[in-house]
C-alpha cells in the first residue's frame, strides 16, 4: 500500500507489502542501512531510530503504520567528513568496537537526551517530582535498551558525557 | 628468520621514532561505523536486487526428516526455489577426522539425518525477504526422532579423556594430597555460553564470470574461502571472498555456516544475487557455542599457603562429530608452582549444536574455578588471596621448567592492589554495608597464552607517497584497521595520514584471521616484514637513482622519517623518489613465519583483576560497582583500542559470572532461552566505573615488535574476582555459573540472612 | 508473518466496528508486543486495525481527584505525567522498571495490559504449548521453568504474566474502560481484566470479541507511600523474577501469576496487625511452584515484607 514518510528531511513515498519493518524498508528499499538489525524483536535495540522525534525500535514498526512521520537515521544525524557531535565523541572515546551496535547507540543517545530535557523519570531518577540531573548512572540506566556485546559500556558512558556536559 | 634471537636488533617499531606505535589514535574505520556507512556483509549493495533467502532449523536433536512437502512454499506468492536434503544440488564431503577449523567442505542440506536441533533443512528463496519468511512457515516437515542424549550432567559420570590427550601427572599428587595440612576439593560448573554477536551471521553471493563473490561476517578469510570452494567442487581462486567489516565474532565467526553455503548454491541455481541471515533466535542453534564444563579444583597446601599439591580436571562436551573441547585446565599448568600436580580433561559427545571456540577458550571458563579455589584456600589458611598467590609465584614455567619470556603477574596485583585500595577489604564476608547493600572486594590473576602464526602482507607505495597496506586479515571490532595502520606508519616512516588499509578480501595477502587473541601479532609482524622490506626496496630505490639527492649512498644508511627519505644531511620528499624513479609504485610482500625456538620460552600475558560488588541482601541481585584490571601484555599499538579490548573481555567476565548461559531442556535437545530477552548478556546498566591499566612492557620472545594479543586476556579471571567478591559482600560461595540471585539469595538464608 | 491487510482507524466506533466484521481482524497500537508475536506467527491475524492515532491518548483529571489515562497514551508519556509523578508514583517506578525506553516510547497502556507471556515455552513453536494450541499440553510443567508463576496456575498452563505496569496499576485499583462491538462502553475492574489459566489458558481476558480498551482510570491515591520493586536477572531491561507494589496498606505482586496479583490475604494479615512477613506467608500458603522457581516462594515473601517495611520507612 502506498506510504509515505519523510526520512532524514526527504519526503519518501513507497508502495509497501504491509509486513515490511520500518528497519526492512529503510535497510532494503531505502539503501539505508546503517540502521541495523541484530535481533528484529526488540531485545537489543540495534535499529534504535527517531520517529517524531522519539527513539524506537524500527524492527517492531510497521512500515506502513508510519505515514505521515518524521523519520530520522544515523545517516541523518551526520556523515563521515561532518560528523554530529555525539558521532565525534563515539569515535574520539572508542565508544565502540565492531560497530554493527553503535547507530543504534547514537540514535539512542540523541533521543535520551531530548527526554531528559523533557525531564522524564528514569528507574535511576530518586526524586520523581524534581529536574532530573544527568549522573553517570542515569546515562547507564537510559541507555540500558541498546546492547553492545563487545562490551564497550564504558566508552559509550564517557562518549554521552563528553556531549551532554555536567550541567543537563 | 628463523630465531628469535634475530628480534633482538632494534627496529622501527621499538624504537618508534616517529611515536606512532603506542599513540592512542581514534580507529581508522570510525568515522564510516559512527555514521552508519560502514556496509557488514548483507548491507552490500549487490549489481543486480537481490533474492532473499530464509532457511528452516530442525525441530528434533536427533533422527531423519521422515517427510518433506515443499508444494505449498513453492506456491507461495515470489517463492523462487524451496530446498531440502532431496533437492539441494550436489556438494562435496569434507574428509574424515578434519581437525577444528580445517577449511574443509561443509554441505549444507546433505541428507535427512538430522544431528542437532537447529540444523537447517530447508532454504526458502523468494522475491522479498517478508515473503520468504512467510513461505518458509509452509514448509512441512515430519521427523523421524531418535533417543538423544543431550543431558551434561548425566553424562559427565562416563567422561573419558579426549583422544591423545593423557593427564599430565609431576611428582605424586594424590599423596601429597592426602599429606596436607590445609586442603581444597570442589567442584565448580560453568554453562553452555552463546556469542551473541551484534550482527548475526548472514552472507551475500552472486556470480560473476564463472567466480563465485560473497560477502559474508566470518573471522577467517583464507579458511572461509578454501572451505566454501572445498563444499562447492570449485578452485578456490574462483571465490571471492569479502569480510570486510564484521559486526563482532569472538570465536563463533570463526567456522561458516549454511548461510554461506546456501547463499552460494542459490545465487548460482537463480542467476541472481542471494543473501541469507540467520535469525537471532536461529543462531543460538543453528552456529557454535562455548561447551559447558564442570571443574574438580584440588589444593595442597603447606600452614605457610605454599602449594604442595595442585590438581584441576574438566569435564566437557562435544558433538557427535566434534572436534572442538574446552581445555579449561591448560593454563591451570603455567600459573601456579606446585611440586606435584595432576590436570587433564574428560570428554563426552552430546546430540548438541556444534560445540566451538569463544573468546578465550579454556582460560575463559577453567580460571573460573581455580581462582576461586584460590581464593577459599587463602580463605582456609587465614592469608590475603593476593598474598597466597605472591608465595606460590614460580621462577620458571611450573609444569614444563622452561624460562617465561617475561612474567610481569606480580607486579599487576601489588600495582592494582594499590590503585583499587585492597587494603581497604574486610577480610571476613558481610561485613560493609552501603544503604541497603552488602558490599564487598574481590580479586583474581589472569593469564592467557600469547600465539605466533604464519602470515602475509602487501604493502604498495604510490606516487603520492602513500602506503597502501592489503591483507587477508579481518577487523571485527579489534582494531586491526587502526594497528595496521600504525606498524606501516612507523615502519615504513611515513605520516599516518599516508596510509590506506584493505582488508578482508580474499584476494589479499592471507592470514589466518581474528582468533585466539593471535591477530596483531600474527598479521601485524607480517605487516612489520613487508614495511621493512619497503624500507629496504626505497632505499635502494633512491640510492640507486641518479636525480635522487641519495644517489650513491649506502642504502643500509637510508632513514625515513615523515614521509622524507634521507641520508644524512641528502634528502627528499619520499612521493618525489617514487614519481621519479618508480612511478608505477612499489609493491612488496612480508611474511612471518614463527621460529621453532619460540617454544623455548614459556609465553602468556597477565593480568590482575579487582571488583567490588553490591549484593541486595533481600533478592540475592549483585551489582558491579567497580572494576580495575592491570595487564601486562607487551608492546602496545595503540592504548586507546587496547583499552577498550581489555575493558570489553572484563565485562565479557562480569558476564560469564553473572549473566551467561544456555539452559538445555532435556526433553526437547534445545535451548529454552535462544534470544536475546531470554539469554542475559549484560546491559550498560549492569557495568560501573570500570578501567584497565596496561603496565609497559615488551616481549622480544613474541614477534619481531614484542607486541602480544590483548583480546582475551580481559576475560581471564574477571568473572572469578566477581564471584569473590559476591562472598565477600555477603558470603555466599557460589560454584555454579551464573551466579543468578536466587543462588545467592538461598546461600544467605541458609546463613539465617 | 502470514500476509495481512492494514487500516488505520478514523474513530473508535468504526475500529470496533472493522474489529467484528472483518475476520481475523486485531487491534495494533504500540505493536511492540504484536509484531514481536507475529514474526513467530504465534499470532497470525488477516488484518490489522491500527488504533495508535485514535485521540485516546489524553491524561485528565477525573472529578473525585483520580486520573485518566488514555488508552493509547504512550508508557514514556504516563510515567513523564507531572500528576501522575506526584500522586501515583508507583506507576512510574513500575513503568520504567519494565522493557527498554525505546519500546516503553512506542508500547500504550491498552497494549501493556494486553501483553502475553514470556514463558519460554510459548515463545517456542516447536513445543507443545496450550496457550498456543488448546489441548497441545503444557511443555512447562515439567520443564525449565524457572520464570513459570506460583500463583492460581492449573494443570493446563502455569505461565506468568509479565507487565509491571500493570501490577501498580493493581495496587491502585485501577478500572478499564472500553468500547464494545455495539459501541457500548462499560466500566470494570483492572481485577477483572485477566482471566487465571484454569482449563482454557488461551482465554488470555474477559474481552468481548472487538471490544477496544479506551482508558484506564485510577481512583484518588491511597493515603499512605507507595513503591514498586522488581527482582530481576540484570540491572534493567530484564523481565522480573518478582516484583511487589505497594501502596498504603495494598500490595500486588509481578511475575508470579497469569495476572497481575492482588495479595489480598497479605493485606488482610497486614491490616490485623501481622509483621510484613508474616502477611506477605499468609499470601503464599496458596502458593504452589513447580520446580525451578521454588525460589519464588522465599524471594516473595523477603521482597514483599521489604518492599512493606521500606514503605513505612517512607511515610
Amino acid at each position: 500500500m502506498r506510504t509515505s514518510f519523510t526520512v532524514n528531511g526527504t519526503l519518501r513515498s513507497l508502495d509497501l507489502d504491509p509486513r515490511v519493518t520500518l528497519l526492512d524498508a529503510l535497510r532494503e528499499q531505502l539503501g539505508l542501512t546503517g540502521s541495523k538489525k541484530g535481533c528484529d524483536h526488540g531485545q537489543c535495540g540495534a535499529c534504535t531510530v527517531l520517529v517524531n522525534g522519539l527513539r524506537v525500535n524500527a524492527c517492531l514498526t510497521l512500515a506502513v503504520a508510519c505515514d505521515g512521520d518524521q523519520v530520522t537515521t544515523i545517516e541523518g544525524l551526520g556523515a563521515p567528513d561532518a560528523l554530529h557531535p555525539l558521532q565525534r565523541a563515539f569515535l574520539t572515546e572508542d565508544a565502540f568496537q565492531c560497530g554493527y551496535c553503535t547507530p543504534g547507540q547514537i540514535c539512542s543517545a540523541v533521543g535520551m537526551l531530548e527526554e531528559v530535557a523533557a525531564g522524564w523519570p528514569s528507574q535511576e531518577t530518586q526524586d520523581l517530582t524534581g529536574q532530573v540531573r544527568l549522573t553517570d548512572d542515569e546515562i547507564r540506566e537510559r541507555m540500558s535498551g541498546n546492547i553492545c556485546r563487545c562490551s564497550a559500556y564504558p566508552q559509550i558512558v564517557a562518549a554521552i558525557r563528553s556531549v551532554a556536559g555536567e550541567g543537563v | 628468520m628463523n630465531s628469535v634471537r634475530d628480534w633482538a636488533a632494534p627496529n622501527p617499531v621499538t624504537e618508534n621514532r616517529q611515536g606512532i606505535i603506542g599513540k592512542p589514535v581514534d580507529r581508522y574505520e570510525g568515522p564510516l561505523k559512527v555514521t552508519g556507512s560502514a556496509p557488514y556483509a548483507y548491507e552490500v549493495q549487490p549489481p543486480s536486487p537481490p533474492a532473499y533467502g530464509v532457511m528452516i532449523p530442525a525441530a528434533i536433536p536427533r533422527g531423519r526428516v521422515s517427510r518433506v512437502d515443499v508444494t505449498a512454499a513453492e506456491a507461495a506468492p515470489g517463492v523462487k526455489l524451496a530446498w531440502t536434503h532431496l533437492n539441494a544440488p550436489a556438494q562435496q564431503d569434507p574428509p574424515p577426522d578434519a581437525p577444528f577449523l580445517a577449511p574443509v567442505a561443509r554441505p549444507a542440506l546433505r541428507s535427512d539425518r538430522v544431528m542437532h536441533f537447529g540444523q537447517p533443512v530447508a532454504l526458502v528463496v523468494a522475491d522479498t525477504l517478508e515473503n520468504a519468511q512467510a513461505a518458509a512457515h509452509l514448509v512441512e516437515i515430519a521427523y523421524e526422532t531418535e533417543p538423544a542424549e543431550v543431558d551434561f550432567a548425566a553424562a559427565a559420570p562416563h567422561a573419558t579423556n579426549p583422544p591423545g590427550e593423557p593427564d599430565v601427572r609431576m611428582g605424586d599428587f594424590e599423596t601429597a594430597f592426602e599429606a596436607a595440612p590445609v586442603r581444597l576439593d570442589e567442584t565448580w560448573d560453568t554453562p553452555i555460553q552463546i556469542h551473541c554477536q551484534m550482527e548475526p551471521h548472514a552472507t551475500l553471493a552472486w556470480w560473476e564470470d564463472g567466480k563465485c563473490v560473497v560477502h559474508t561476517s566470518a573471522q577467517m578469510v583464507r579458511l572461509t574461502q578454501t572451505g566454501l570452494a572445498n563444499t562447492l567442487g570449485i578452485d578456490r581462486d574462483d571465490v571471492l571472498l569479502r569480510s570486510r567489516y564484521v559486526g563482532g565474532g569472538f570465536g563463533g565467526k570463526g567456522p561458516f555456516y549454511e548461510d554461506l553455503v546456501l547463499a552460494a548454491l542459490a545465487s548460482r541455481e537463480l542467476g541472481q544475487p542471494v543473501k541469507i541471515a540467520f535469525s537471532r533466535q536461529h543462531m543460538f542453534h543453528g552456529t557454535c557455542h562455548r561447551p559447558a564444563t564442570s571443574q574438580r579444583v584440588r589444593l595442597a597446601a603447606g600452614p605457610d599457603g605454599r602449594l604442595t599439591g595442585m590438581s584441576m580436571i574438566t569435564v566437557t562436551h562435544t558433538d557427535r562429530e566434534g572436534k572442538f573441547w574446552e581445555r579449561a585446565s591448560n593454563f591451570s599448568r603455567s600459573l601456579y608452582a606446585a611440586p606435584n600436580r595432576l590436570t587433564g580433561h574428560r570428554l563426552v559427545r552430546l546430540d548438541l549444536p556444534m560445540a566451538g571456540a569463544m573468546r578465550a577458550p579454556g582460560e575463559a571458563s577453567g580460571m573460573l574455578s581455580l581462582e576461586c579455589a584460590m581464593d577459599e584456600l587463602a580463605e582456609r589458611l587465614g592469608l590475603d588471596p593476593l598474598e597466597l598467590r605472591l608465595r606460590n609465584e614460580p621462577d620458571v614455567d611450573p609444569e614444563t621448567g622452561k624460562p617465561f619470556s617475561i612474567r610481569q603477574l606480580t607486579r599487576c596485583m601489588r600495582e592494582g592492589a594499590q590503585m583499587f585500595g585492597w587494603d581497604r577489604r574486610s577480610p571476613k564476608p558481610g561485613q560493609v554495608r552501603d544503604g541497603r547493600w552488602l558490599v564487598g572486594m574481590g580479586m583474581a590473576s589472569a593469564i592467557r597464552g600469547n600465539m605466533l602464526l604464519p602470515a602475509k602482507a602487501t604493502f604498495s607505495l604510490d606516487v603520492s607517497g602513500v602506503v597502501t597496506v592489503r591483507q587477508g586479515m579481518t577487523d571485527i571490532g579489534t582494531g586491526s584497521y587502526t594497528v595496521l595502520a600504525q606498524i606501516a606508519a612507523e615502519t615504513v616512516g611515513v605520516p599516518l595520514e599516508d596510509v590506506r588499509v584493505e582488508i578482508g578480501d580474499s584476494e589479499f595477502a592471507p592470514t589466518p584471521g581474528s582468533g585466539g587473541q593471535f591477530g596483531a601479532a600474527t598479521a601485524g609482524s607480517a605487516a612489520f616484514a613487508a614495511g621493512m622490506n619497503l624500507r629496504k626496496a626505497i632505499g635502494e630505490l633512491g640510492t640507486g637513482d641518479p636525480g635522487s639527492p641519495l644517489h650513491g649512498a649506502d642504502p643500509e644508511q637510508v632513514t625515513i622519517l615523515g614521509g622524507v627519505v634521507a641520508v644524512g644531511n641528502r634528502s627528499e620528499r619520499l612521493a618525489a623518489l617514487i614519481a621519479r624513479a618508480a612511478p608505477e609504485g612499489l609493491t612488496v610482500e612480508g611474511e612471518i613465519n614463527p621460529p621453532s625456538d619460540m617454544r623455548d620460552w614459556s609465553q602468556h600475558t597477565y593480568g590482575a583483576h579487582f571488583v567490588e560488588v553490591a549484593v541486595d541482601p533481600v533478592t540475592g541481585e549483585t551489582r558491579v560497582r567497580r572494576m580495575l584490571g592491570v595487564f601486562a601484555a607487551g608492546r602496545i599499538l595503540n592504548r586507546k583500542t587496547a583499552r577498550s579490548q581489555l575493558t570489553g573481555g572484563m565485562i565479557w567476565g562480569v558476564s560469564h559470572a553473572l549473566h551467561d548461559g544456555a539452559a538445555v531442556d532435556p526433553r526437547y535437545g534445545s535451548f529454552v532461552n535462544p534470544d536475546l530477552a531470554q539469554y542475559m548478556v549484560p546491559v550498560q546498566a549492569d557495568i560501573g566505573e570500570l578501567e584497565a591499566i596496561m603496565l609497559d612492557e615488551a616481549d622480544d620472545k613474541a614477534n619481531p615488535m614484542g607486541i602480544k594479543g590483548v583480546g582475551e586476556l580481559g576475560i581471564a579471571g574477571s568473572g572469578s574476582a566477581v564471584a569473590n567478591a559476591i562472598y565477600n559482600a555477603c558470603g555466599a560461595r557460589i560454584r555454579d555459573y551464573p551466579i543468578t540471585p536466587e543462588k545467592v539469595m538461598a546461600a544467605m538464608m541458609a546463613q539465617g540472612l | 508473518m502470514r500476509p495481512f491487510t492494514y487500516e488505520r482507524a478514523a474513530d473508535a466506533a468504526s475500529a470496533v466496528k472493522a474489529a467484528v466484521e472483518v475476520p481475523g481482524a486485531r487491534f495494533l497500537a504500540g505493536g511492540t508486543n504484536l509484531i514481536d508475536l507475529m514474526k513467530l506467527q504465534i499470532e497470525t491475524p488477516a488484518h490489522l486495525i491500527d488504533v495508535s492515532r485514535l485521540p485516546l491518548a489524553r491524561i485528565e483529571d477525573t472529578a473525585d481527584g483520580g486520573l485518566s489515562i488514555g488508552a493509547m497514551a504512550t508508557n514514556s508519556q504516563v510515567a513523564a505525567d507531572p500528576r501522575v509523578r506526584a500522586r501515583y508514583p508507583v506507576l512510574v517506578q513500575a513503568i520504567v522498571a519494565g522493557a527498554s525506553p525505546q519500546l516503553r516510547n512506542k508500547a500504550s497502556v491498552a497494549g501493556n495490559l494486553l501483553q502475553r507471556t514470556r514463558c519460554a515455552y510459548f515463545y517456542d513453536t516447536t513445543k507443545p504449548c496450550n496457550k498456543r494450541r488448546p489441548g497441545a499440553g503444557c511443555a512447562a510443567l515439567e520443564g525449565l521453568n524457572r520464570n513459570a508463576a506460583i500463583f492460581g496456575t492449573s494443570e493446563a498452563c502455569i505461565a506468568a504474566y509479565p507487565s509491571d505496569m500493570a501490577v501498580a496499576l493493581q495496587v491502585l485499583d485501577a478500572r478499564v474502560e472500553t468500547l464494545g462491538a455495539s459501541a457500548q462502553a462499560r466500566a470494570f475492574a483492572l481485577d477483572e481484566l485477566h482471566r487465571l489459566p484454569g482449563e482454557t489458558p488461551h482465554i488470555e481476558t474477559t474481552l468481548a470479541a472487538g471490544e477496544l480498551i479506551t482508558a484506564v482510570v485510577l481512583p484518588p491515591p491511597p493515603e499512605g507511600a507507595q513503591l514498586y520493586r522488581k527482582a530481576r536477572d540484570r540491572a534493567s531491561f530484564a523481565g522480573g523474577l518478582a516484583s511487589v507494589a505497594v501502596a498504603g496498606g495494598r500490595i500486588a505482586l509481578g511475575a508470579v501469576a497469569l495476572k497481575p496479583w492482588r495479595a489480598a490475604r497479605a493485606e488482610a494479615a497486614l491490616a490485623a496487625g501481622a509483621a510484613p512477613a508474616e502477611a506477605m506467608r499468609a499470601e503464599l500458603e496458596q502458593a504452589r511452584s513447580a520446580g525451578r522457581n521454588d525460589f519464588k516462594v522465599a524471594l516473595v515473601e523477603r521482597l514483599g515484607a521489604a518492599t512493606i517495611q521500606q514503605t513505612r520507612g517512607l511515610a
